[in-house]
């Protein structure tokens, strides 16, 4: 069964048009992240599948039904905001469980739920708190207990981890992968941060102002990218893409290389000058300036010893390089 | 002491001017106070004076709670103030949140129209107010100053308020209707107590000039039974001789209440900036 169908959503505010033609399905149990720049309309397309934002046309399904006039409280759907947004005047106990009070349910099934939520997180100790007695993560925590509790047919998360501090950030999206696991529900999660949408999805959403650029698995969009914008928002350090430091491209043609991809190499095709070195220990990171002016980025594993100012060849692996046309769509092409 | 953000220098400047400014504005009211406890003759004779064992008087006090239905005047500045003030916070929220909340047509417009009170005074619309209230029949009723106070209060409410309500995260009104709260129930528990700064700000605005308003009783209600304090002290202003002492006795009386209102009202500005929210 698909958890979630987008059928020609488009969503206007004025004359802005934000959702342009949005297609999409989610398979029960899957976690799909929706990635990309800042005001692509990722998240706007998150609140439209919530209900609320009203979609100024096209139909949303959630677990088969269209639920375009349905309020989100009805949809079967729960959601975590980065801002957390926890009930400031309700303990971490009443402000998991508060979903369910709403809908009815007899006290023993919520404080049931809550204790099997609370459990899961960890946050036993915490369920007579306030929001305000409660750090970041803990807080972060409890907005996921709270989406728990209403077992939902599909989970939103709306950049869950952005307020959160880098080592955190970590554990919380180890947890979150986790959880996914436990409950194998049907997840999506936006976030800007391709780290995130790399580790955690099963299916990844390229959305560049309010189109979908491609969907696809983490690995796939990583070595099959459809056009340059793709391919340079995934993969840290972001791929380099030249243009005159390579002989024997078309007038008009990028070449995308990863900076994985690149090796020292005295026989190298392109010649540059380093300008900066990134000691990271397991790897050295390299900017390098070509002859012909151009920047990118060599990524080396192990620790190098190339130091600022020396004059370095570099080589590639002709099957690890993209092409695009000026157009930034991909071109493929045997061996130039 | 000094430290890094702060000499003493500027310390005892910037104190200097808030202690003069304090002196200032305190000045006419401790005037008033030290000279509802002299006698009628001290009052003219030294009018700066503090009272002492000679010129100590409880005259005017006495004065204004044996004539005049004092008790009944308080009772009704009170009722009115109270009244006014509540329907100001509870219907001028309502109206903030609705413009700030909802995309509706005409919402810019109705902003603006509610605003333009703020600067057209109401006084100047008195004959037709007064020819309104004569003709509902609420001319010598409290009714019709609360009516008069809570139309003159909302505008600035509106406006205000519907700043701060913008301010509110839009996440928890929506982690709310995920939840199934009601819009209502968004508002009155979710809302309202993070704007409650804001709200107190308001009333503070608004109880002062509704409590010494003495135009609008004057106007609307001048009967015996209805007559607010400020109206009521006039009594003891005539033509051609006026009981100082009492007058003077009645004003400071009528400090007291505003003062306790004051203090619970700027009570809840600092206990709702320091009280945390979202984050």
């Amino acid at each position: 069964m698909t958890a979630l169908k987008l059928t020609n959503v488009n969503k206007s505010f004025g004359p802005v048009h934000v959702l342009k033609d949005i297609n999409l399905t989610v398979e029960e149990g899957e976690f799909v992240v929706f990635v990309g720049p800042s005001g692509c309309g990722k998240s706007t397309l998150l609140r439209v599948i919530a209900g609320l934002v009203d979609a100024s046309s096209g139909t949303i399904e959630i677990g088969g039904d269209v639920v375009n006039t349905v309020p989100p409280a009805k949809r079967g759907i729960a959601m975590v905001f980065q801002s957390y947004a926890l009930y400031p005047h309700l303990t971490v106990k009443d402000n998991m469980g508060l979903g369910l009070k709403q809908e009815g349910r007899a006290k023993s099934i919520v404080e049931d739920r809550v204790a099997k939520a609370s459990k899961m997180l960890d946050l036993d100790r915490y369920l007579s708190r306030r929001p305000a007695e409660l750090s970041g993560g803990q807080r972060q925590r409890v907005a996921i207990g709270r989406a728990i509790v209403r077992d939902p047919k599909l989970f939103l998360f709306d950049e869950p981890l952005s307020n959160l501090d880098a080592a955190l950030r970590m554990n919380t999206r180890v947890e979150i992968a986790a959880l996914h696991r436990t409950l194998s529900a049907s997840m999506i999660y936006v976030t800007h941060d391709q780290i995130e949408a790399m580790t955690l999805a099963d299916k990844i959403v390229v959305l560049r102002d309010g189109r979908i650029e491609q969907v696809g698995s983490p690995m796939e969009l990583y070595n099959n990218p459809a056009n340059r914008f793709v391919a340079g928002f995934l993969g840290s350090p972001s791929m380099n893409f030249l243009q005159s430091s390579v002989p024997g491209l078309a007038p008009g043609q990028t070449i995308g290389i990863r900076p994985e991809h690149l090796t020292l190499s005295e026989g190298g095709q392109i010649n540059g000058k380093v300008t900066h070195v990134e000691r990271l220990g397991g790897d050295t990171n390299l900017l390098v300036v070509t002859d012909a002016d151009e920047t990118l980025t060599v990524r080396l594993f192990g620790q190098d010893q190339t130091n600022v100012g020396a004059a370095i060849r570099l080589a590639f692996d002709p099957a690890h390089a993209f092409y695009f046309n000026d157009a930034e769509e991909r071109v493929y092409q045997n061996a130039a | 002491m000094n430290t890094a953000r702060r000499t003493s220098g500027t310390t005892v400047a910037a104190h200097a001017v808030l202690i003069l400014y304090t002196i200032i504005a305190l000045f006419p009211v401790f005037v008033i106070l030290i000279n509802s406890f002299k006698d009628r003759r001290a009052i003219f004779r030294d009018p700066l004076g503090l009272p002492n064992a000679e010129t100590f008087s409880l005259i005017g006090y006495e004065t204004v709670l044996k004539q005049g239905d004092f008790f009944l005047y308080f009772q009704n500045s009170m009722i009115v103030t109270v009244v006014s003030l509540f329907l100001i916070l509870l219907f001028g929220a309502m109206a903030a949140f609705a413009l700030a909340e909802y995309g509706f047509r005409g919402n810019t417009l109705m902003g603006l129209y509610l605003a333009l009170g703020i600067m057209i005074p109401i006084r100047i619309g008195t004959v037709a107010i007064l020819e309104m209230m004569v003709s509902t029949g609420l001319v010598n009723t409290l009714t019709a100053l609360i009516l008069v106070y809570t139309a003159q209060g909302l505008p600035l409410a509106v406006f205000i308020l519907s700043e701060f309500m913008k301010g509110v995260s839009d996440d928890l009104k929506n982690a709310g209707r995920i939840d199934g709260l009601s819009e209502y129930k968004i508002f009155f528990r979710l809302v309202l107590p993070l704007v409650r700064p804001a709200m107190a700000t308001v009333a503070v605005f608004n109880m002062i000039p509704i409590w010494n308003d003495l135009w609008f009783p004057l106007i609307l209600a001048p009967a015996e039974e209805v007559k607010t304090l400020t109206l009521g002290s006039q009594v003891f202003i005539g033509q051609f001789v006026t009981d100082w002492n009492a007058v003077l006795s009645a004003l400071s009386m009528a400090i007291l209440p505003v003062m306790i209102l004051y203090v619970i009202f700027s009570r809840q500005l600092i206990r709702g900036i320091t009280s945390g929210a979202v984050k």
